[in-house]
């Protein structure tokens, strides 16, 4: 049931959330077709329970935990964001999870973890979009450390007061706001900390259109498209896209002194 | 000249052909087109552009191949509707989607190659348009205006090029117009070859 209102927290936006039908029938999720209607359609083939992640690499407390295991650890915490997809469209999201910060805290990253790798899960009985070759399966992400630490960093296990629809990334997800919304890997089974950049399934398949930092720029445009203005689901006319999504004033620091135009 | 033996076909594709229009507007209305309409409208004229023109593409090798003359007479009008939607497409992103920023729609057709080809293209089928009456044709003479609309393969063809370089990753579906196109195209090739061959084999007189 959906949950009574909140006061608005430090990180939340106070904009109108986009409809909840839209956000969960206009997605990008490959493992389930190419259409924006096709997750919602296809996505039942997927089952989020039982579910196990692994959490390894670079940490001391290297393990393979229970989803519902996982998920007692850490208050759930509600967050309305921004989410700004590199197509040039955007929603606000009302998410429910727990920062990505607590997880990597409690496993203790060695003095050598650099980088955050991400994989989704791969199967393709319960993924049918895994079957084509349309990207390099398992889908995969990751954030710099220091990134991954940042507050806003999220892990998603619901939204808009229910529990996360498999075609928004069941069972669990990563939300980064000011990053394009393809860096929010879906249906996590692996993380694991590098010392080194770890390889990003979108710069794979297009290293000139796609950057492994993908934060959200109106002065780096896309090759095919402006990046200076995004469509809102539900608004008629675009809206200006902001540095960082908006988010400038607590992550920007995060790259100072680099060349965000290099570093797309 | 003797009187058409199917007085339906040309009404029946124009009503076809514009029926996507209405059922688009009807959707458009009931607020049916999913979270992002503009985007909708403009992938369904841009597919619709292309399926229609391909079609008109294909009444002359239907000729050559099989002798039937009925595509001959909706060629045109396959043509002309084909041309309705590649603007209506183009309209749908300059006002719908762009709201006529006119810096945003400049910079998007001369800086984005699979802009600027779709654009090229619809500028190529403009002429074509304009000289599609039967007036026209007199006016120019028929061997000028033949060469004139051998256009419709240029554009056509960067119209697939456009649909190729929008694709973020799947080409299935750029891939089978390339492919449709192309056997159309060597269909007149094909004919051509043989007509000069026969015509090399005459005796000489």
């Amino acid at each position: 049931a959906p949950k009574k209102a909140r006061p608005r927290g430090p990180y939340d936006t106070d904009e109108t959330p986009t409809p909840y039908e839209d956000a969960t029938t206009y997605n990008n999720f490959y493992e389930f077709g190419l259409d924006k209607g096709d997750p919602a359609e296809n996505a039942h083939t997927l089952k989020p329970r039982p579910w196990t992640v692994v959490i390894d690499g670079e940490v001391n407390k290297p393990q393979r935990v229970d989803m519902d295991t996982l998920q007692s650890w850490f208050p759930l915490e509600d967050r309305v964001y921004r989410m700004r997809c590199v197509e040039a469209w955007s929603m606000v999201i009302p998410w429910m999870g727990f920062p990505l910060a607590g997880l990597l805290r409690r496993v203790e990253p060695t003095s050598k973890a650099k980088y955050v790798a991400f994989t989704t899960l791969m199967d393709p009985k319960q993924m049918p979009g895994q079957k084509a070759a349309t990207l390099d399966w398992p889908y995969v992400e990751g954030l710099r450390l220091d990134e991954a630490l940042h507050p806003l960093a999220l892990l998603a296990v619901g939204l808009y007061g229910k529990v996360l629809p498999n075609q928004n990334g069941a069972p669990l997800r990563l939300v980064v706001p000011w990053k394009y919304g393809f860096k929010g890997i879906k249906s996590i089974v692996r993380i694991s900390l590098t010392e080194t950049q770890p390889p990003t399934t979108w710069s794979l398949a297009n290293r000139r259109e796609y950057g492994f930092y993908a934060n959200v720029n109106p002065q780096v445009d896309h090759p095919r498209w402006s990046q200076a203005s995004e469509r809102r689901i539900g608004e008629f006319r675009r809206r200006p896209t902001l540095p960082f999504n908006g988010y400038a004033e607590q992550v920007a620091g995060l790259y100072s002194g680099m060349d965000l135009r290099e570093n797309f | 000249m003797a009187s058409s033996p199917y007085p339906w076909l040309k009404p029946a594709v124009l009503v076809g052909g514009l029926s996507p229009v209405a059922l688009l507007a009807l959707d458009f209305a009931r607020g049916a087109l999913g979270a992002n309409p503009i985007e909708r409208v403009l992938h369904q004229t841009g597919m619709l552009a292309l399926i229609v023109l391909v079609a008109s593409l294909a009444c002359t090798p239907l000729k050559l191949l099989f002798g039937w003359t009925w595509p001959l007479r909706i060629r045109k009008l396959l043509g002309l509707l084909g041309f309705a939607y590649a603007v209506m497409h183009f309209l749908t992103y300059a006002v719908l989607d762009q709201g006529l920023a006119w810096g945003a729609l400049l910079a998007d057709i001369t800086k984005r190659p699979f802009i600027t080809v779709g654009f090229l293209a619809l500028v190529l089928l403009v002429p074509l348009a304009v000289t599609s009456t039967n007036r026209m044709v007199r006016r120019l003479g028929f061997p000028t205006w033949q060469r004139l609309h051998r256009l419709v393969y240029v554009a056509v063809s960067l119209g697939v090029v456009h649909f190729i370089w929008r694709v973020k990753k799947d080409l299935t579906e750029p891939l089978v117009y390339a492919c449709v196109l192309g056997l159309l195209l060597a269909v007149r090739v094909a004919e051509s070859v043989r007509k000069r061959r026969t015509r090399a084999s005459l005796p000489a007189t």
